[in-house]
């Protein structure tokens, strides 16, 4: 084997430019594809925190009867006393942070100008909403006896035109079916830099939000953060109570999870195709090779090399060359996958719905994606010397040898 | 000891519609070591006739028998492994590696047959003594003379113990020093081993070394006899 190896590696030195450039095409290619794997698998992480952190948190405690489809406030609907079950339920060990929220469907009125919101009521004094307090850019955060200030997403207010101070009108379905509307001051601006949740979502202090939508003392859901998402199914049996029901966030999310999970296979199709271009490098590669050695293979045929062997030979060619692509890939694809991590790809507003993309992409590359690929890789690049050392295996020593006469 | 025999072999090759008999029905017997050489024009079939002799090819009808084994309808790995076994090679060309030393192009056929790294350092070493190369081990084919490489050739032909070997036109390629050079060393090589030689030639020089000449003209043997020289 190792006599094998030291062939192989000598009969790849004859032509290093070759060899190196062949080697190469299969490092960029898998350079590629961990970049791709870790941009997919950093879009799909980041989109999925988004919506937990923003939207669905780990678990939400609703009414049984709850629609979130129709954004319901009808009491019956909702949760009564949300705030004391919010306490209660900050208690049980694995909970990080519980905290009621309002969800109401409203339009944002400046002038002529309107636009279609989500009004969402919110305790301002919770550690659940620190992505909007934290992401504050202008003016000031909510606080829970505010009566009249109003959160605002920075591309709706740029939209708009509106800034910290300014006055805006707010038309709010209540539970009895009406609207109300309301004028409120623009406190502050916020920016989750998740444009399509910026763009539709406004804020209320929660006992504002219940009073101007005569939910009093009600809310559409307690939304509980873990300190491990994996908890969520044993918190959610935990608190499973009569006329109750949880929403876990593989549940909240399943839109999402399917995505990936398509996502996962349509990548699957493309890394093959991507291995499948790099192979034919390595096929021609060795192609060339078999046929500049023929007489070479008639030769170590003539002094009894058999079949199996002389395939071994390029398949141990292939190996190396696929061994020497893969170090130079992970560099490659190291490099790359660095910096998309770190610097990220700004994609701004795709407008995509239904997902929460946030306006940078970061890569992140798991440990089995990188295992996954360099071991395609290395597999695609074998396979690829099949028909070369078919090729050479099946000359016949005598033709073999009047090679090149 | 009868090393080689055929039996009305015969070797035709299709080329298209037209098929060309290259041997039509050769019959030799070859003796435990014998200095043979195959003369005759060229087309007279003597590289066909070294192909069969070497399981290098099989004949279209007849036989070929090795050591006593008819070769004659062995599979692809069996010819290997006869050839392996029992049978070296010389051929016109300078059949060696380019990217092995002259050490390891010897050792291959021993590397082949599964030796211990033992008996093959001992082997090759002995074998290129023999040829007067044991200082050129470490050379590459390309750092040697032409000479030089067809003894290095000559070396691995004998590395894996064989009781025949066939040697094409050894000398064509080579100055009239070298040739006789080569040609010195497998004479002697047979005469100390006992392997038998059988080589083609139609170079009158080369003729003169052989102590049994086997003439072929248009595919038949024309002669079993034409020269006996004692070594």
């Amino acid at each position: 084997m190792i006599q094998l190896l030291k062939l192989a590696y000598r009969d790849l030195g004859r032509n290093r430019r070759r060899s190196f450039f062949s080697a190469l095409a299969l490092g960029m290619g898998l350079g590629l594809l961990l970049l791709m794997a870790a941009v997919v698998d950093g879009e799909y992480r980041g989109s999925m925190e988004s919506t937990i952190r923003l939207e669905s948190g780990h678990l939400q405690v609703r009414s049984a009867s709850y629609d979130e489809s129709k954004a319901s406030l009808a009491w019956e609907d909702l949760v009564e006393n949300p705030d004391g079950m919010a306490a209660q339920i900050a208690t049980l060990p694995p909970v990080e942070v519980s905290t009621p929220r309002l969800f109401a469907s409203g339009i944002v009125a400046v002038g002529e100008e309107t636009d279609a919101v989500r009004v969402i009521g919110i305790d301002p004094s919770s550690a659940a909403n620190a992505p909007f307090s934290d992401g504050l850019v202008f003016g000031d955060f909510l606080t829970a006896d505010d009566r009249e200030g109003v959160l605002l997403g920075l591309p709706l207010a740029e939209r708009l035109s509106l800034q910290v101070g300014d006055k805006v009108t707010l038309l709010i379905n209540t539970s009895n079916g009406e609207v109300d509307q309301q004028d409120f001051i623009v406190r502050g601006l916020y920016s989750t830099r998740t444009p399509s949740y910026d763009d539709r979502t406004v804020f209320l202090p929660l006992a504002k939000a219940q009073a101007i939508t005569r939910t009093e003392n009600h809310a559409s859901a307690v939304l509980v953060l873990l300190h491990d998402r994996q908890q969520a199914e044993a918190v959610a049996s935990a608190l499973q109570g009569a006329g109750l029901q949880m929403v876990t966030w593989e549940k909240a999310n399943e839109l999402l999870l399917d995505t990936e999970e398509f996502a996962a296979a349509y990548m699957t199709f493309l890394y093959l195709i991507v291995l499948g271009i790099t192979a034919t490098v390595i096929v021609n590669t060795l192609v060339m090779a078999v046929f500049e050695r023929t007489r070479e293979i008639g030769i170590l045929s003539a002094i009894g090399m058999r079949r199996r062997r002389i395939m071994a030979m390029f398949f141990a060619e292939s190996g190396l060359l696929g061994i020497a692509g893969i170090a130079m890939g992970l560099v490659i694809g190291g490099l790359l996958v660095a910096y998309a991590t770190i610097q990220g790809f700004y994609i701004g507003d795709m407008g995509v719905t239904g997902i929460m993309l946030g306006d940078t992409i970061y890569a992140h590359l798991t440990l089995e994606d990188t295992l996954t690929l360099t071991l395609l890789a290395f597999v695609i690049t074998l396979l690829a010397a099949l028909y070369p050392a078919w090729l050479a295996a099946r000359m016949e020593p005598v033709d073999a040898l009047r090679a090149g006469q | 000891m009868e090393v080689v025999r055929t039996e009305d072999a015969t070797r035709s090759f299709k080329a298209g519609k037209l098929e060309t008999s290259a041997l039509r029905g050769v019959s030799v017997s070859i003796e435990s070591g014998e200095f043979t050489a195959l003369v005759g024009p060229s087309g007279s079939g003597k590289t066909t006739l070294l192909q069969l002799l070497g399981c290098l090819d099989q004949p279209t009808t007849g036989r070929v028998f090795i050591n006593g084994q008819d070769v004659s309808r062995l599979n692809r790995n069996q010819r290997a492994d006869m050839r392996r076994t029992s049978i070296g090679f010389v051929f016109q060309f300078f059949a060696l590696i380019p990217t092995l030393t002259a050490y390891e192009n010897v050792e291959m056929p021993l590397l082949l047959a599964g030796k211990p790294p033992e008996e093959r350092r001992t082997r090759v070493q002995e074998l290129l003594d023999s040829v007067g190369l044991a200082d050129r081990a470490d050379h590459r084919p390309d750092q040697l003379s032409g000479g030089e490489q067809q003894r290095v050739t000559v070396a691995r032909a004998l590395a894996g113990g064989p009781t025949l070997i066939l040697a094409d036109e050894p000398t064509a390629n080579l100055d009239t020093a070298n040739g006789e050079q080569v040609m010195t060393t497998m004479t002697r090589l047979n005469q100390e081993t006992g392997v038998t030689f059988v080589f083609a030639t139609h170079d009158p020089r080369v003729v003169k070394f052989a102590r049994r000449v086997i003439t072929l003209q248009d595919g038949l043997v024309v002669n079993h006899n034409a020269q006996v020289k004692k070594g």
